[in-house]
Parts: C-alpha cells; structure tokens; sequence
C-alpha cells in the first residue's frame, strides 16, 4: 500500500497508518512517533511522519451540534470544512475563514491556523475556535479555550499536530444573507500597482487576493489581477439558500500523473499572457457563487497531479510592508529567472490581526504563494534561496507549504518556537520538525519499524 | 422509510445510511453496544436534519431484552416503517475453528440474535400490513470458504431464513430486502491492500437505501457481486474444496 502523501508529493516517505473512529478511544501505543493526519492538504513535509505513525483523522467525521441561532457549531476533528459548509450555508452561515481548497479538516485547519481571502478583516481561523479536546499520548484528555486550560489552547492552534490529537472542536461561524459574492477583478501593472490597490480595496472588501504573472519582467514585475468581493447583500434573498450547494467540481477530474513537459516555461507564459489579457485592463464586476470564488481549484479533483509523479514544491512566505516591495521584486525576478516557472503564484495582504496561536504564520505584510515542479537540485535551491531571501526581509515561510527552509529559518521565523517545544507531546513528531531540529537520534526509527512491522491481512477474510 | 430502528448503528455501514436517513429527515431510534459511540452516532444524525433521533444502548445479545427494545423504539418514534439491522461480529476464523465458544459467539450475534429480533418485528408489521425490513447480510453467506466459513454460514443461515420471512410476509405488504455488500474500506480495514472492489460505507448506503426505497428482495452493493458470487458459486464442489479460497 502506498504510504498517505502530503499535497505536493514531495517528500515521499513511508510511514504506518493508523486509523482513528471515535473520539472516546484512547491513543495506540507505537513504536516510534505518532502524527495526527488530515486530507494531506499541506504541500510538504508537515503532515508527514517519515519511519512514525500516522493517525489517520478521517473517521473522526461526526457533527456533534449546530445551533442556527448562534452559528456555533461543534464536530470531531476529522468534519472538512466541505461538510460544514453544506451544514451551515443554507442555514445562513460561513466559514469565518477558509483556505483556498473545502477539502481540509477541522484539525488541519487549526494545527496549521489557515488564513483565508479575508485575513485583513478576520486574522486567522483559531481565532474563531471557542473550545477543542485535546488529547494526549498519556492519556490526558484537556479541553482548551482561551480561559481554559489557555497554554495549550495558545501552543495548539498553529502547532502543527505535534502538542497531541485534536478530538472535537467548536467553531463559530459567520452570518451571510446569500451564498453569492459580489466579486470585481481589478488588473494591476506591477508590484507598486498592487501594493496601492490591495491597500485601497482592503477598506471596502471584506476579501481580497491576486493572482500574479511571475513571468512578467522590468517594469511589468508583479503585474496581475486582484479580486476582490463581500457577500452579495440581502437584495439576492430570492435565490433560494437551500439550492445554494452547487455541484460544482464534480466533473472534472486530473486521472493520472501527467507528463512534465505539459508543464514548461512556454506554456507557462502563454497561460499568464492570455489570463492577463482577457480582461482588457479594465475592472470588471460579476455576481458569483461562494464555489468558484473561494474554491476554484476544488473543481478540479486530484490537480496536484499535474505536475506529474515527482510532484511539485510550494513556496509560502510573509514579508513586512517595510521590506516587502524590493524583496517581493527580487523573490519574483528570482524564480523567473531560475527557468523554472511557477504556473499559479498569489499575492494577498495580511492585516495586523493576531492570532492566539503561538506558532501562527500570518503576520502583518504581504504574503505570496509560488508552486513549481519538482525538477531536483534546481528547484530546491530555488526555494532555498527564496527562504533565505525572505528571512533577510524579516518575513516568515509558511511550514504548511513548505519543505525546504532551513532549520536557522525556522528559529528567525518563529521566535516562539523555545516555549511551544515544551508542549510537544512526547510521543508525537513530524517529518517537519525534524527537519527542522536536527539531532542525531541513539537508535534507528527506521530499523525499528523493520522489526515490528504488522503482517498484512488477506483480503479473501470476506465480509 | 420514515420512522427506522436501527440495529447496530455504530457500524460504518450503519452510520452512513443514518446520515442519508437523517438528510432525508427521517426519525430514528438507533441501537448499538457503547453508549458514548452511539450518543456520538445519535448527536451526528439529529445535526445533520433527522426529524428525532432517540438512542438506546444494549448488547444484542440479550436476547430477553428484544421485546421491550422494540416497544421502546414503537413508542419513542409513535409507530415503525422501517428496519435496518445491521448489528454482526466477522470473528476470528482460526480461533473459531479451535474453540465452539467462538463459533456459538458468532452464530449467536449474527445469527440467532438476529432471528430473534426479526421474529418480535415480523409480527408487528405483519399486523400492521406495512413496513420495510432492511437486513445486511454479506457475500460470505453464499459459499463456504475455508478463510471465514463459520462466519459465511451464520450469513447463509440468515439469508434462508429471510427467505422465508419474505415469502411469508409478502401477502402482508412488509418488504424484507436482503443486502449483501462485498468488502468495505472501512477504518478497520484502512491498513488492508485496496483494490477496485472495495467500495466506501457511502456507497454500500446509498444501494441499501435503494433497495429499501423499491423494496427489493435481495440485493449485492456494489452490483458488480452479484456477477462476482455467481461465478464463485458455479465453480463445481469437486474443484472448489482444492481451492485455497
Ligand atoms: C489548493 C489549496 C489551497 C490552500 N489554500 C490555503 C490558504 O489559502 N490558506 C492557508 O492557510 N492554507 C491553505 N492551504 C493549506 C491547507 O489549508 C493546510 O495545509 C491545512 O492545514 C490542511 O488541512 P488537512 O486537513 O489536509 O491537514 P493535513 O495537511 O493532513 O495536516 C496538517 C497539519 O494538521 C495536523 N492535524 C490534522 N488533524 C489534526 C488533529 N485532529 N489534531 C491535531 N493536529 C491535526 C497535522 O499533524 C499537520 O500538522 C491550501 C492547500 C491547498 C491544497
């Protein structure tokens, strides 16, 4: 059986599975370390536990309350926030804040404190997470809120699965009139152009986000087209609310590892140039469905494969405003430069709302995401070196996207890191964070796992 | 169905048709060993829209206690039209063919337990002249193998006696549908090899409902089984008791 894969399939790595059914059962006993697992939506490293265990969370998929007049609702770890929006849309409720992709875990969402189109308005998702149990490999069962048990509620959200199982939690959600979005797509010309327009939209728009040409060069770098929207206003009441699950995404579907020449440098360019142009230089407003504004990857399944078998790297990373003009241009210039194109990049602007996660990645500044084939050596010291730009701007990479920062990086990025590390549980680790804090270990994980490795059943046990 | 009992309803099968069951608003009483799994199965199913949802924890096996758990789910939903029994052990083969308190362990789950509660709840709704009786049964109940015989004979007992309750009951407009799904991916299955036959708890739910909703007699989820088991049970004795099956 093929070991469970982060997003961006690289690393591989082989680990044992085990699978989690109900919020009562106490942790396995293992050998080696333990790793709570979501959808596998985090592109690197940090949902993997190479030569461990992961705790596969996706039967932990219970609701446990919804209360329409509050918007709290309460569910097991493993709920997506799919499921949550079919619950809670044609109630009239949102997701305070959702990443670009429905198909993550409640767990996932708190462990890597996702930010959405709307960070400048509502900080990060563990901001809205009342309660959750936290659940420890001594068998301690905590639950954590900020007046409860506050450290751990702190060192959890945005603590990357390490301080123990998330079991349940409880998230309040945010009233909407409709499902529809007033969406408008401003054009800008460079990276100075967003950085005006991205500031002017933020006063009006509950979100924003841009997607950006990385292949544009000189004058032309960081051009792209901003979108930006609010909820449609109550005048769209008549379209129906309980209608509002469009079936969106479930046509198309990638069904195999494509090969990497789909993936170059011209088709690439030819794809920037005619996203670019389709609009004319001029804005333009539409009216959406909250699917394709918020998920438009969603709706094609298994897109990761598009970058074929040696799968892809993403690169996340946060600068201040301060630096964030000349750095940005020099990040994008870099990666242009390198050969290596990356076919979706986004800009997006983080406000200076904190998160009670001690370990949280969005900062105040201006955040942008590149992916780019996996083509070896050349990609990693590309992404090497985008981190070590990025810390010499004062900024941050985001561990969710990432696999290759240094572990120096990750000490400048995360001046919490000392204090969180006493909240690790003992039992749990990550491939991350191992790579992130190098020891040399007296046994072998690896060996150890030749050794006492479970015998596969036969299928022919018919049920 | 409207108002169902559901019997072992901490399983992964049953736990999916009570999310279908309670999308569609239906009212259930659910039945399962541990109180707090089930308190988390009941909780799920009235989020997701079930009209009710009352719940009562008892082991199956207490064949005594079958009579008032059904007047309870009569009395809690005001009334039944639908049964989904669900409850079953695999056991352990091996261990099976060691010890008969391992054998009788399986028989009495899957087997006798089941005649029982079907017995209390084939004379309700035959006096009722109405009601669905939705029983999972399995694939292993159509041949013997030497890899899971006594459970497959506790699933064959079971058929022929839904046999039989269905051509008693059918002048009485009661439906008995028996549903045999092939493997699940389950999570108790997720460490297993997977192949195009495993088919997700959903899927085996949604052609339970199916079949419950035309009142069908006996039905394989997927389909592809019934293709799959009619080769299987046309293989002559003489060559099949050489397989290693
Ligand atoms: C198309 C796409 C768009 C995205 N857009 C955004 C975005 O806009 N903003 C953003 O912030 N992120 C974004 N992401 C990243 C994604 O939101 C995060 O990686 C998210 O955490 C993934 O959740 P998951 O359920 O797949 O968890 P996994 O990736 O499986 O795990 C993530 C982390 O959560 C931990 N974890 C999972 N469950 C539990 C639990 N029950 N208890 C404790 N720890 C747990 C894991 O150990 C791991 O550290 C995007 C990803 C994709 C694929």
């Amino acid at each position: 059986m093929s070991s469970p894969e982060s997003w961006g399939r690289y690393p591989r790595v082989e680990q044992t599975t085990h699978p989690l059914v109900w919020r009562s059962d106490t942790l396995p006993s293992v050998s080696g370390t333990m790793l709570p697992h979501g959808l596998g939506r985090s592109y690197g490293d940090s949902c993997l536990n190479a030569g461990g265990t992961l705790l596969l969370t996706s039967g932990l998929d219970r609701l446990i309350a919804f209360d329409p007049a509050t918007g709290v609702v309460r569910c097991e770890a493993g709920v997506t926030l799919d499921t949550l929006l079919r619950l809670a849309v044609p109630r009239g409720w949102f997701l305070p804040v959702t990443p670009g992709t429905k198909y993550v875990t409640v767990g996932g969402a708190i462990a890597n404190d996702v930010h959405g189109k709307n960070h400048h308005r509502g900080g990060t998702f563990g901001r809205y997470v009342r309660r959750f149990e936290l659940v420890r490999s001594d068998g301690s069962r905590r639950v954590c809120a900020p007046d409860e048990n506050a450290d751990w509620y702190g060192a959890t959200i945005g603590g990357l699965g390490l301080t123990g199982l998330v079991t349940w939690a409880e998230v309040q959600l945010k009233p909407i009139s409709n499902p529809f979005v007033l969406q408008e797509t401003v054009p800008f010309e460079n990276l100075d152009a967003f950085l005006k327009v991205a500031r002017e939209s933020e006063a009006d728009h509950e979100f924003t986000m841009a997607w950006v040409d990385c292949l544009a060069r000189g004058k032309k770098v960081g051009r792209g087209l901003l979108y930006r929207g609010n909820f449609a206003p109550p005048q769209f009441d008549r379209l129906p609310l309980a209608k509002s699950h469009l079936s969106h995404g479930s046509g198309l579907a990638v069904p195999m590892d494509m090969p990497s020449f789909c993936l170059n440098r011209l088709s690439v360019s030819a794809f920037n140039w005619l996203y670019y142009h389709r609009q004319n230089g001029k804005p333009q407003q539409r009216l959406t469905h909250y699917d394709p504004f918020f998920y438009p990857l969603d709706a094609i399944y298994g897109w990761n494969r598009i970058y074929g078998s040696r799968g892809f790297l993403q690169f996340q990373c946060v600068v201040p405003y301060a630096t964030a003009r000349d750095a940005l241009k020099e990040i994008l210039e870099r990666s242009s430069r390198g050969g290596l194109p990356s076919f979706l990049s986004v800009l997006k602007t983080f406000g200076d709302i904190p998160s009670p996660g001690w370990m949280s990645f969005p900062r105040q500044g201006v955040t942008l995401a590149m992916d780019f084939a996996n083509r070896g050596e050349k990609t990693y010291r590309l992404v090497e070196e985008l981190d070590r730009l990025t810390r010499e701007a004062g900024g941050a990479v985001y561990p969710a996207k990432d696999a290759r920062m240094s572990a120096e990086s990750f000490a400048a990025y995360f001046p919490r890191r000392a204090e969180f590390a006493g909240y690790i549980d003992p039992a749990f680790s990550s491939s991350f964070w191992r790579r992130m804090n190098p020891v040399t270990l007296p046994f072998s994980l690896e060996a150890e796992r030749a050794a006492g490795a479970p015998q596969p059943q036969s299928v022919l046990a018919l049920r | 169905m409207k108002k169902v009992l559901v019997l072992g309803a901490t399983s992964a099968i049953a736990q999916a048709t009570v999310r279908l069951l309670a999308a569609r608003g239906a009212s259930l009483y659910l039945v399962g060993r541990n109180a707090e799994n089930l308190e988390a199965v009941a909780k799920d199913a009235a989020t997701r829209g079930a009209a009710k949802v009352d719940s009562q924890a008892v082991d199956l096996n207490t064949f005594d206690a079958h009579e008032a758990l059904v007047d309870g789910a009569f009395q809690s939903l005001g009334g039944l039209d639908g049964v989904v029994l669900a409850h079953g052990v695999l056991g352990d083969q091996v261990e099976a063919q060691r010890s008969w308190a391992a054998t009788e362990a399986v028989l009495r789950t899957n087997f006798l337990s089941a005649v029982s509660l079907l017995t209390v709840l084939a004379n309700r709704f035959e006096a009722q002249k109405a009601g669905t009786l939705v029983v999972i049964s399995s694939v292993a109940g159509d041949r013997g193998r030497q890899s899971n015989y006594v459970y497959g004979a506790s699933k064959g007992a079971l058929n022929v006696f839904l046999q039989g309750l269905r051509n008693r009951l059918a002048k009485s407009n009661v439906a008995v549908v028996t549903v045999k799904p092939g493997f699940v991916d389950t999570p108790m299955t997720a460490h297993l090899p997977k192949n195009k036959l495993f088919a997700s708890p959903e899927k085996v739910a949604r052609g339970l409902l199916r079949a419950a909703d035309s009142r069908k007699n006996e039905v394989y989820v997927p389909g592809i089984w019934a293709l799959i088991m009619l080769i299987i049970r046309s293989i002559p004795e003489s060559v099949f008791k050489k397989l290693k099956l």
